[in-house]
C-alpha cells in the first residue's frame, strides 16, 4: 500500500510525460483557445482524446493515493503499530556509507502523505477546468504528478541522502511548473532565481548531511536519532573547521544550522525567501500545491524529522526561532502593500512558514506541524479561489482591476472567505487552534528569543488580518474597477474546480477542531508515537495550556483590529489609504518595494557575479583561451596557409627556382652543419 | 667462335618482359585497327598487368641479373604487386571517363603499361644506370600521359609543366650520379657500398643530396613537389588518380633501395635529407592543403602530405621503419584509388566538376558513397581504428624507436592540422544543404570504392597477413 502511494504519482507522470511527447504538436500558439475544435477534424479529437487521458489518469491515480494515505492516516495515527520501513531497494553501499531506498512510516510521514496527496489531488482535479485552455496540459499533468512522488519521495525518507533526493526533485519540479510558461520571459526569470536561490539552501543542506556523516558514521535516520543523545554527551566527536576544533554540541548546532539553511532556502525564511512571490509566475494550481501547501513545508518537516538532533543544540533552535519570527513579521508587513492578488496570498505563505518556525524552535514540533496540515488547507483554497477569481476576470491578476465581483461570482466569495477566516485564526476554524497554539507557546516558551518571538507574531497576526480582509474588499466589493469588457465575461467556475474548492472548505473550517486533540491535546502520545522527539526538560505542550486569559485573547482581538482597520480603509473611508501612502510615501515605498531586498541582493550578489561572470567571459573565456588557444591557432593556420598557397604562382621558373633553392639549402646544411 | 657473348639470365625479369612485350603488341594493334579499338585495347591492358600480378605472386624467380644491375627480391615483389594494381585500377577507372568525355584513344593505356614498365625497372634497379633507365622510360611516358587531352590547355600546360620540371629533376639526378661516380669510381650499389667503406667526402654527400633531390621529385616532397598540384589539376582526372598511385610507390621503392642498398654506410647524412624532407612534406601537405577548393589540388597536398608522412619511416633507416613506410603504402593505395573513385565519379549534367562545395549533402543523394568516401576520409586524417591510423602509428612507431623525437611530434602535429581538410569535406557532405545530384555512379568505380571502404574500415581483419609480408619484404634488404 505504501509503495503504490508514493509510485503511482511516478507512474502517472511517466504516462503522462509520454503522452505528451508523442502528441507534441503545435495548437493554436501556446495560449490559444480551443474553441474551434470542429476545424481540425479526426486528428485532433484524436489529440484531445489523449489530452484528456493524461488529466483523468494523472488524477484518477492520485485520488487513489489520496484515499490510501487517508487509510494509512488512521491505520498508523490511531492505531498502536509502531514505526516502521517498507525496503524498496538497495542503492549505494560504499565502505562504511549505506543509503538504501526506503519508505519510512510513522506518524510524522503519515500526517505529511495525507497533506501532500490531498492537496494534490485536489489540484489535478482543479487544474482539469483551469488549465483547460492550455495546449500543453499532459506536460504540465507530467510535471504535477512527477511533483507529487518526489515530494512523498521526501517525506517517506528514511535517511538523509533519500530526502535530498526528494528535496532536490521537488525543486526541480518546482523550476519546471514555474517556468511552465516558459514563452514569458518574467517566467523564466522566476523559475531560475527560484532554483538558484533554493542553491544557496541546498548547499547548506549538502554539507549538513556530510556533517552527519562525519558525527555518526551514518546517515539512516534510525542510527542518527539512536545515537544523538550519545554523540552529544561525548567528549570525543568533535568537528574540525577551519583549523578549529569545535566540541559535540557546537559541531551539533553547526549541523543544525547546515541543515536548517537547506530549510530556509525550500520554506523561503528570511533572508532567503525572495523567490517565492516571483515564483507565482507559475499556474495558479502550481502556487496552491507547491508554494503554499507542500513544497515551502519541506523545511518544517525536515526540522520536524529532525528533532531528536535539534532538540540537542540550543542554539539552533534559537536560531530557528529568531529566523521564523523575523519571517513572519517582516512578510506580514510587505503584504500590506501588494496589490498583485497572488503576490498577497504569497507574503501570506512566508509569513504562516515563519510561525511554523517559531514553533519548531520552540521545541513545540507538533503545533508546527499541525499548523502545516491546517495550512496547507486553507492555503490552498485561497490560492485555487484566487485562481477562480482570475479565471473569471480573464487573466487579470491585479487587485485594482477588480472590485465588486461578489455579485458576480457569489461561491468563490464565499469560498475565499472561508479561506480567509481560517489564516486569520477566526475561533473553531482549523487555523484558530493551530495560530493560537503556535503564539500561546511563544508566550510560554523558554527560549531567549520566545518574548520577542511572541511580540512579532501577535502583530503579524494583525497584519495577516488586515491584509486578508484588504484582499477580500479590494476584489469582491465595491464598485467594478474592470474594464465594461472584461465584465460582461465574469463568470462563476466550472463545477470540476469547484468541488475540489468545497473539499478544502471543509478542511479549513474544521480539520482544526477535529484533529486538535491528537495533534496537540491529549490524544499527543497515543497519536505522534515516537515520530517527534521531545527533550525531558520540554514541557511546552504542558504549559500552553496555563496561560493568563488575555494571551488567549490576543489573536482575536488582533484579527478584530485588523479586520476593523481593513473596513474602513477599503469599505468605509477609501481614500484613506491613499492619503496614507502619500503622508508616509518613505514607508510606503520601503514597503512595497518588499524592504528592497531584491535589489539589495542584485547589488551585492547578482551583479557581482553577473560581472564577473562577464569578465571570464569576454576576457578570461573570449579573449585568453579562445585568443590564445583555439581562435588564435586556427587564425594562424590560416595565416600559414594563405602564405603557402601564395607560393604556388602557377610560374615554372618559380617552380625550378624552388628547387634549386631546396638542392642549395641542403647541400649548404650537409657541408656546414652535418 | 671465340667470345660468345653470355646471355644474361632473363628469369628474374619475366614479368617486365611480358609488360614491354605486351605494350609493343599492343601498340602494333592499336596503329592498325585505329581508334576504335580502344575499348579492347584498354581490356587487355588490365588483363596484361592482372597477369603481371598473378605471375609474381605465384612465381619464384629472384635473383640477381644484368651483371647485378638488376634485381628481383621480396621487396621488389611486394613493391611491384603493389605498383601494378595501382596502374590496373587506374586503367579501369578511366573507362567510364574516356567513354563519357569522348576521349578514348589507344595510346592511354600502352602509355600506362610502358610507365608501368618503368617503375617495375625502377623498383629492381640495383644500379645507378638501371635506376636512371627505369625512371625516364617511366617519366617520359608520364609527361605524354599528362598531356594526353591534347585539346584541352589545361592538360597540355600540365604536361609541359611537368616535362620541364622533370627534365630538370633528371638533370639533378644525374649530376649526382655523376658525383657520386666521381667519389667512388662505381655505380652499382653492392659496390658503392664497398667504396664507402673506406669512408666517406664532402663530394660523395654532396652528390648523395643531388640524387636524393632529383628522387624526391619524383615522390613530389617538399621543395620539388611545387609541380604537383598543377598537374594533378590539370591533367585528366584519371590521369590524376594514376599519378597519385602507382609512380609514388614506384618512386618510394626507389628511394628506399638507392639509400639502404647504395647509402647504408652513410646512413647519418641521408638520413637528416630524409628527415628535413620529411618534415616539409607534412607540414605544408596539411597547410597549404586547407587553402583548396578544388578537390583535386587538394588530392595533391594530401598526397604530398602522405609522402612525408611515409618519409618518417624511412628516415628512421631500420627494417621496422621501412616495414611502416611499406604498410603506409599499401593504406594510402587503398585510401588514394578509393577517394579517386569518388571524384571521378562526380560529375553533374555529364560535365565533371572539381569543386569541393559540390559534395554538399551527398549524404542525403548518395548515402552510401557519402559514407564509404567519409571513411576513407577519417582513414586519411588517421583517425582509428581506421586503416590511416595503423599506417601513421607504424612509421611514428620506428621513428620513436629510433629516438626522432621531433620527427615523430611534428609528424603528429602536422596530422592533426590535416584532420581539418579532410573533416571539413565529411562536413559538406553530411551537414551542408544539398545543391544538386550527381550522375550516377558507372558500375566499376562503385567496385574501387566499395572495395576501398571496406579495405579501410576492416583494416585490422586484414592487416596480419599485409604487416607479415611488408616485415619479409623489408628483411630482404638489410
Amino acid at each position: 500500500m505504501y509503495s503504490a502511494i508514493v509510485f503511482l504519482p511516478l507512474l502517472g507522470a511517466i504516462i503522462a510525460g509520454a503522452i505528451s511527447l508523442f502528441t507534441a504538436r503545435p495548437q493554436n500558439g501556446v495560449n490559444g483557445h480551443d474553441g474551434n475544435d470542429d476545424h481540425h477534424g479526426d486528428e485532433h479529437a484524436e489529440v484531445a482524446g489523449s489530452v484528456r487521458a493524461a488529466e483523468w489518469i494523472t488524477s484518477g491515480f492520485l485520488i487513489v493515493t489520496a484515499i490510501l494515505s487517508w487509510i494509512a492516516f488512521f491505520d498508523v495515527g490511531y492505531g498502536t503499530s509502531e514505526a516502521f520501513t517498507v525496503p524498496v531497494a538497495t542503492w549505494i553501499h560504499s565502505g562504511s556509507f549505506v543509503a538504501d531506498w526506503a519508505l519510512r512510516i510513522d506518524t510524522l510521514t503519515v500526517v505529511m502523505l495525507v497533506v501532500v496527496t490531498t492537496v494534490s489531488a485536489i489540484v489535478h482535479v482543479y487544474s482539469v477546468g483551469y488549465m483547460s485552455h492550455d495546449p500543453h496540459r499532459p506536460r504540465f499533468f507530467a510535471y504535477l504528478s512527477l511533483f507529487t512522488f518526489a515530494m512523498l519521495m521526501l517525506v517517506t525518507a528514511n535517511n538523509l541522502l533519500q530526502m535530498f533526493f526528494g528535496w532536490e526533485g521537488v525543486g526541480l519540479c518546482s523550476y519546471l511548473l514555474i517556468g511552465f510558461w516558459f514563452h514569458r520571459p518574467s517566467a523564466n526569470a522566476a523559475a531560475i532565481k527560484a532554483f538558484i536561490v533554493n542553491r544557496v539552501g541546498d548547499f547548506g543542506f549538502a554539507l549538513g548531511i556530510f556533517g552527519v556523516f562525519f558525527l555518526f558514521g551514518s546517515i539512516g535516520l534510525d542510527t542518527i536519532f539512536a545515537n544523538a543523545e550519545a554523540i552529544a554527551g561525548s567528549e570525543e566527536a568533535t568537528l574540525h573547521i577551519f583549523g578549529r576544533d569545535y566540541s559535540a554540541e557546537a559541531a551539533l548546532t553547526v549541523v543544525c544550522l547546515l541543515l536548517f539553511l537547506g530549510a530556509m532556502g525550500k520554506s523561503a525564511q528570511v533572508p532567503l525567501h525572495t523567490w517565492l512571490p516571483d515564483a507565482m509566475e507559475g499556474p495558479t494550481p502550481v502556487s496552491a500545491l507547491i508554494h503554499a501547501a507542500t513544497m515551502v513545508t519541506a523545511g518544517v518537516f525536515m526540522v520536524a524529522r529532525l528533532s531528536p538532533i535539534f532538540e540537542l543544540s540550543h542554539t539552533a533552535l534559537l536560531v530557528v526561532t529568531i529566523i521564523g519570527a523575523m519571517t513572519a513579521f517582516l512578510t506580514a508587513t510587505i503584504g500590506l502593500v501588494q496589490n498583485d492578488i497572488k503576490r498577497v496570498i504569497a507574503y501570506s505563505t512566508c509569513s504562516q512558514l515563519g510561525y511554523m518556525f517559531v514553533a519548531l524552535g520552540l521545541g513545540a514540533y507538533s503545533i508546527a506541524i499541525f499548523h502545516l496540515f491546517t495550512h496547507a488547507f486553507f492555503k490552498a483554497l485561497l490560492f485555487l479561489g484566487s485562481g477562480s477569481v482570475i479565471h473569471a476576470v480573464s487573466d487579470e491578476q491585479d487587485m485594482r482591476k477588480m472590485g465588486g465581483l461578489r455579485r458576480h461570482i457569489p461561491i468563490t466569495y464565499a469560498l475565499m472567505v472561508i479561506g480567509t477566516i481560517s489564516l486569520i485564526g477566526f475561533p473553531l476554524t482549523a487555523g484558530f487552534y493551530s495560530k493560537d497554539g503556535i503564539i500561546e507557546a511563544a508566550f510560554v516558551g523558554h527560549n531567549a528569543a520566545a518574548g520577542f518571538a511572541f511580540v512579532l507574531l501577535v502583530v503579524a497576526a494583525v497584519f495577516t488580518s488586515f491584509y486578508s480582509w484588504r484582499l477580500i474588499f479590494m476584489t469582491f466589493h465595491g464598485k467594478p474597477r474592470a474594464t465594461a469588457d472584461v465584465m460582461e465575461h465574469v463568470h462563476e467556475s466550472p463545477q470540476v474546480m469547484l468541488v475540489p474548492l468545497y473539499v478544502l472548505a471543509a478542511g479549513a473550517l474544521f480539520a482544526g477542531f477535529v484533529f486538535f486533540g491528537v495533534f496537540m491535546g491529549e490524544g499527543y502520545d497515543a497519536f505522534w508515537k515516537d515520530a517527534l522527539f521531545i527533550g525531558a526538560e520540554n514541557e511546552i505542550l504542558e504549559e500552553i495550556h496555563h496561560v493568563p486569559a488575555w494571551v488567549k485573547a490576543a489573536p482575536v482581538v488582533a484579527l478584530a483590529l485588523g479586520f476593523l482597520v481593513a473596513l474602513w480603509f477599503y469599505i468605509l473611508s477609501p481614500a484613506t489609504p491613499k492619503a496614507l501612502a502619500a503622508r508616509h510615501d518613505g514607508l510606503y515605498r520601503f514597503l512595497l518595494n518588499k524592504w528592497y531586498f531584491d535589489e539589495l541582493y542584485d547589488v551585492i550578489f547578482v551583479n557581482p557575479a553577473k560581472a564577473l561572470g562577464r569578465f571570464l567571459w569576454k576576457k578570461g573565456d573570449g579573449w585568453l583561451i579562445d585568443g590564445f588557444g583555439p581562435d588564435g591557432v586556427s587564425a594562424r593556420v590560416i595565416d600559414i596557409t594563405n602564405r603557402v598557397v601564395k607560393l604556388q604562382t602557377g610560374y615554372v621558373y618559380h617552380y625550378a627556382f624552388a628547387m634549386l633553392i631546396g638542392v642549395a639549402a641542403l647541400v649548404s646544411w650537409m657541408m656546414f652543419a652535418g | 667462335m671465340t667470345e660468345m657473348a653470355t646471355l644474361p639470365s632473363l628469369a628474374p625479369l619475366t614479368v617486365e618482359l611480358l609488360l614491354a612485350v605486351g605494350a609493343m603488341v599492343l601498340l602494333m594493334f592499336g596503329v592498325f585497327t585505329g581508334e576504335r579499338s580502344a575499348p579492347t585495347i584498354t581490356g587487355i591492358a588490365v588483363a596484361l598487368l592482372a597477369v603481371a600480378v598473378l605471375m609474381l605472386a605465384v612465381m619464384d624467380n629472384n635473383g640477381l641479373t644484368f651483371d647485378g644491375a638488376f634485381i628481383m627480391d621480396p621487396f621488389a615483389r611486394f613493391m611491384k604487386i603493389l605498383t601494378l594494381i595501382g596502374s590496373g585500377v587506374a586503367i579501369a577507372m578511366s573507362v567510364g571517363y574516356a567513354r563519357a568525355e569522348k576521349f578514348e584513344r589507344f595510346e592511354y593505356p600502352i602509355l600506362i603499361v610502358l610507365a608501368t614498365l618503368g617503375m617495375l625497372m625502377m623498383i629492381s634497379a640495383n644500379d645507378m644506370i638501371s635506376l636512371y633507365l627505369g625512371l625516364e622510360l617511366q617519366s617520359l611516358a608520364l609527361y605524354v600521359v599528362a598531356a594526353i587531352h591534347r585539346d584541352s590547355v589545361r592538360s597540355t600546360e600540365a604536361g609541359l609543366k611537368y616535362f620541364v620540371l622533370g627534365a630538370l629533376a633528371s638533370g639533378i639526378l644525374l649530376y649526382g650520379i655523376s658525383l657520386v661516380y666521381g667519389f667512388t669510381g662505381q655505380t652499382g650499389y653492392d659496390a658503392i657500398v664497398a667504396a664507402l667503406a673506406e669512408g666517406r667526402s664532402t663530394g660523395l654527400v654532396i652528390g648523395l643530396v643531388f640524387v636524393l633531390a632529383g628522387l624526391a621529385f619524383k615522390i613530389s616532397a617538399v621543395p620539388f613537389h611545387m609541380w604537383t598540384p598543377d598537374v594533378y589539376e590539370g591533367a585528366p582526372t584519371p590521369v590524376t588518380a594514376f599519378f597519385a598511385a602507382a609512380p609514388k610507390l614506384a618512386a618510394m621503392a626507389l628511394i628506399i633501395r638507392v639509400v639502404i642498398g647504395a647509402f647504408e654506410p652513410v646512413t647519418a647524412d641521408w638520413q637528416q635529407v630524409i628527415a628535413f624532407v620529411a618534415i616539409a612534406s607534412m607540414v605544408l601537405g596539411a597547410f597549404a592543403a586547407i587553402g583548396q577548393t578544388n578537390i583535386k589540388r587538394l588530392m595533391a597536398y594530401s598526397s604530398i602530405g602522405h609522402m612525408g608522412f611515409a618519409l618518417v619511416g624511412l628516415a628512421a633507416g631500420s627494417k621496422v621503419g621501412i616495414q611502416g613506410v611499406m604498410v603506409y603504402l599499401v593504406i594510402y593505395l587503398a585510401m588514394t584509388l578509393g577517394a579517386f573513385a569518388c571524384i571521378l565519379a562526380m560529375r553533374r549534367h555529364d560535365q565533371m566538376v572539381e569543386d569541393i562545395d559540390a559534395l554538399a549533402g551527398l549524404s542525403r543523394t548518395q548515402p552510401l558513397v557519402a559514407f564509404c568516401l567519409a571513411a576513407i576520409l577519417f582513414s586519411l586524417a588517421g583517425i582509428p581504428p581506421l586503416a590511416g591510423f595503423f599506417a601513421k602509428y607504424y612509421v611514428f612507431l620506428a621513428a620513436i624507436e629510433k629516438g626522432l623525437y621531433v620527427l615523430a611530434v611534428i609528424g603528429v602535429i602536422a596530422s592533426v592540422v590535416g584532420a581539418f581538410y579532410y573533416l571539413r569535406i565529411v562536413k559538406i557532405m553530411y551537414f551542408d544543404e544539398p545543391d544538386g545530384e550527381f550522375d550516377p555512379m558507372p558500375m566499376e568505380l562503385s567496385a574501387v570504392l566499395g572495395i576501398s571502404g571496406v579495405f579501410v574500415i576492416g583494416f585490422l581483419v586484414f592487416a596480419a597477413p599485409i604487416i607479415a609480408a611488408a616485415g619479409a619484404a623489408a628483411a630482404s634488404l638489410f
